[in-house]
């Protein structure tokens, strides 16, 4: 991995220089020029895609930043009188500012989807766009930026720019590597994959979502300060015009969105192609040409071109995959030691959906290193319940404890971060995760806290305890119902809980299955982690719970122990019906 | 603040203007709503469709109502065609999106490329024809057109709700697997919904060539605007799509009377963000 990690770090750093000492040596303005916009396009291909490719968040407000950008540095030089270099901060510091406040707002709204986001961004463009035609940062004629002086790093204006843009590229090209592979990166790849379940796992998505933005748009401030200078007369009309955002898009999703390198890749094939029909009817040909292609693109390499590639290549590599050191986990220690053993207690919670009221003031409560059943029957409120532990779902009243700390109106993440893990009954893994890369996740952000590089040993190590570590490759589609239960299971306990929600871990398992599934809960517990277990089956209700704890249309009807709790009349009655309970 | 006159000859262009952009709407929001399609290409054949008739009636000396009775057949079967490559490749919601810029982009060429950039306009002997209504003008085109789009949003409004097709349409938008449980044919009526779809791209390229002047980049004119009309509208619903064409045509034309012309779009994007924001479920 880090040997991996230097390769790209010198190639890169290689490359830079090699192009930088172009420069130095003195190119023709001409090739500075066209260099200089290629540049331009990568720094915002790649910052675009660390939000929208990363996280999944397509934003087609890039061009909104970009001219905040453009116009922060033409408004400072020609107005002010400051210097065109300390205008730069400036530019990527009002764009980042722009976007922390709109990310602010949007990101709070519920069920934000996908193509919702990318509208708002596109009309919050216009909003800008309308604003700074109306006011005096532009008030229509456009803003002249001729009489600027252009600072000398190097001999020619076209060199300076080449310089500039150079180094922006560079710098974006290395953030998007650093970001992808750390623990902001995992956190952003599991936003795109499933963010209901990443916040579950500890990630804390909002603030990911935010950093991700305000990094994007910073970026793309810059480059747009930068650009003001080489246009040097910004216009509304261009600054705001689609060709921003659509060709960014464009570019990551032909390279590849959700790969560092792949927006670059995009944006040197769409820029040099637009180049090569700049002028009259070529420029329409060459438009549509590059439509063409993303058609293409989309419909046959809907990964992009740089993930095609690589695993085209790797597969004929046949690379044998590095063995990962299993972490001994034989004396794994669960939740942080330090803290004393607390229960965890739910008090009177109700929650309704619409009309439909699920729990009407559940009390119960898990003591540190038991074994509770929740059992019911259909709609009885188990899963709800586990989903307001959990901090899926909130309260409508009530509260839910961990010892002395409060849960409740907590996000999840900081939940899953106190040492309450979760399984789904419907297994929700993270679907371009492989298995241990899912493991890894719930190890790097649950109670856990390990580093991305640790993360791997330990996650392997639940592997192998669960049974699968022979599968720690395989992609969640290729591993059967069975696997990825157990693999709901092994990211629960990477998180390394000090309760642990199991929600209806066994059904769909062959009694085989469940056999060893008991006996992992076992040894799960043997850990001294507390358990609170929804099932059907009552056969592994008995065995194993200490107490068992009866819910039914949101309520609490009996708890206790299960061979006395099964015998209670009321119990019967909702399982069998009326006739069944013994007079 | 302007005179009465002004306030409601403005709000009465704002009403005719929001019509268009309902129909306009009307295609897209069926599309997106009823077969999770994002189709960008319904601008650009609106676009099509103007230069088309432009193209028949002043080249070739073809009445409009000629020209709409041979654009809108056609264009059903495009859209129908345009169908046929979305479900072989299973386009899914924002991938169509991407496409369907794509396509976009290469109509915009290729109207660039035969009618050239330049501004292009339909002169009809009806173009300045109006109806007085006490001290107001109404001009006769734009008033049929803002009717077409009425009628159009009423009938298939009563299509989806009381026809068996618009019934399992519906039920495909919910739930596809539990529709076609029930025997429900989706491809078929997706054929149909998408022609249909592009036909009404049609009618409005048709009133487009009539009332506006036409240039190739006006696909993109469109977008923002008829984007936040089906949004406000709520997806699938085509009377709400043509009620809020009215709120957002109103809105703009009473900005450029009250206050200046340049400030009208933050009218409707405003209008677009709070409803994003307060009303996600809308879409």
């Amino acid at each position: 991995m880090s040997g991996d990690r230097r390769r790209v770090a010198v190639s890169l750093a290689v490359v830079a220089l090699g192009l930088g000492a172009l420069a130095a040596v003195g190119l023709p303005a001409f090739y500075e020029s066209f260099l200089y916009l290629i540049f331009s396009w990568i720094a915002l291909a790649t910052s675009w895609a660390i939000l929208s490719g990363y996280a999944g968040y397509f934003s087609f407000g890039h061009g909104a930043f970009f001219g905040a950008g453009m116009y922060t540095t033409a408004t400072l030089t020609s107005g002010f009188g400051v210097p065109f270099l300390w205008t730069l901060p400036a530019a990527g510091a009002v764009a980042a500012a722009l976007a922390a406040g709109i990310g602010a707002v949007v990101f709070r709204v519920k069920r934000l989807r996908g193509e919702l986001f990318g509208l708002l961004t596109l009309a919050i463009t216009f909003v800008l766009a309308t604003i700074v035609l109306n006011t005096r940062i532009d008030g229509g004629p456009g803003v002249y930026l001729s009489a600027v002086p252009m600072p000398r790093l190097l001999a020619s204006p076209t060199g300076t720019l080449y310089l500039l843009g150079l180094v922006l590229a560079a710098a974006t090209v290395s953030a998007a590597y650093a970001i992808a592979h750390s623990r902001l990166g995992r956190g952003l790849y599991a936003i795109h994959d499933d963010e209901d379940v990443a916040e579950v796992e500890g990630v804390p998505t909002l603030r990911y979502k935010l950093v991700a933005f305000t990094i994007s748009a910073g970026i793309a401030g810059v480059a747009g300060g930068i650009h003001a200078m080489y246009v040097s007369y910004v216009t509304v009309g261009e600054t705001f015009a689609i060709t921003v955002p659509l060709y960014v898009v464009l570019m990551s999703v032909l390279g590849g969105a959700r790969h560092w390198l792949g927006p670059a890749v995009g944006a040197v094939i769409i820029a040099s192609s637009l180049y090569a029909f700049t002028g009259g009817q070529h420029a329409v040909l060459g438009r549509a040409v590059v439509a063409l292609a993303l058609i293409l693109v989309i419909l046959f390499l809907p990964e992009g071109v740089v993930p095609t590639v690589l695993r085209h290549w790797r597969s004929r590599a046949r690379q044998p995959e590095t063995a990962v050191a299993v972490r001994d986990l034989a004396a794994a220690v669960f939740a942080p030691s330090s803290v004393p053993a607390e229960p965890l207690v739910c008090y009177d919670v109700w929650k309704a959906f619409g009309g439909i009221q699920a729990l009407r003031g559940v009390s119960l409560s898990v003591a540190p290193g038991e074994i509770v059943g929740l059992v019911g029957p259909n709609g009885s409120g188990k899963t709800t319940l586990i989903n307001v532990i959990s901090g899926h779902d909130e309260a409508d009243r009530g509260r839910v404890a961990l010892g002395s700390t409060s849960l409740t109106g907590r996000p999840a993440h900081e939940i899953a971060g106190r040492g309450v893990s979760r399984t789904y009954q419907i297994p929700r893994p993270f679907g371009h995760f492989t298995a241990r890369e899912n493991v890894a996740l719930a190890a790097t952000f649950g109670a856990a806290r390990c580093s991305p590089g640790e993360a791997r040993h330990e996650a392997q190590g639940w592997l192998e305890f669960t049974g699968l570590g022979s599968r720690a490759t395989a992609l969640p589609h290729e591993l059967n119902l069975h696997e990825r239960k157990f693999l709901e299971l092994a990211r629960a306990l990477a998180a390394r809980p000090r309760v642990i929600l199991l929600d209806e871990v066994l059904s769909g398992l062959n009694p085989a299955e469940i056999t060893s599934a008991i006996g992992l809960i076992r040894q799960i517990h043997a850990r001294g982690v507390a358990i609170l277990f929804v099932e059907h089956l009552i056969r592994a209700v008995l065995e194993l719970s200490h107490r068992v704890v009866v819910l039914n249309e949101g309520e609490v009807i009996a708890s206790g122990v299960p061979n006395e709790v099964m015998r209670d009349d009321r119990v019967v009655e909702v399982y069998l019906g009326k006739a069944h309970v013994v007079a | 603040m302007p005179s009465a006159t002004l306030l409601g000859q403005s709000v009465v262009s704002g009403l005719l203007a929001g019509g268009l952009y309902g129909l306009l709407a009307l295609g897209l929001s069926l599309s997106w709503g009823l077969l999770r399609l994002v189709n960008l290409t319904h601008f650009a054949l609106a676009l099509l469709g103007a230069y088309l008739t432009y193209q028949l009636g002043h080249v070739l000396h073809v009445p409009p109502w000629l020209a709409a009775a041979a654009i809108v057949p056609a264009f059903f079967a495009l859209g129908v065609a345009l169908h046929a490559v979305f479900a072989y490749f299973r386009v899914a919601e924002f991938a169509s999106l991407l496409v369907t810029f794509g396509l976009a982009v290469i109509l915009e060429s290729m109207i660039q490329w035969f009618w050239t950039a330049d501004y292009r306009r339909y002169e009809t002997a009806y173009a300045t024809a109006s109806i007085r209504v006490g001290p107001l003008f109404v001009p006769t085109l734009e008033l049929l057109a803002c009717l077409t789009a009425a009628v159009l949003a009423f009938a298939t409004w009563a299509w989806l709700r009381w026809s068996y097709v618009g019934k399992a349409l519906r039920a495909s938008a919910e739930d596809p697997a539990m529709a076609a449980a029930f025997g429900v044919n989706h491809r078929a009526q997706a054929f149909l919904l998408s022609g249909v779809s592009a036909a009404y791209a049609g009618i409005a390229g048709v009133y487009i060539a009539l009332i506006a002047t036409l240039a190739p980049s006006q696909i993109w004119a469109w977008l923002g605007v008829v984007f936040a009309v089906v949004i406000i509208g709520g997806l699938a619903n085509p009377i709400g799509a043509l009620l809020a064409g009215f709120l957002i045509g109103v809105s703009e034309s009473l900005t450029m009377a009250v206050v200046t012309p340049a400030w009208a779009p933050l009218v409707s994007f405003s209008i677009l963000i709070v409803i994003l924001v307060v009303r996600p479920g809308r879409v």
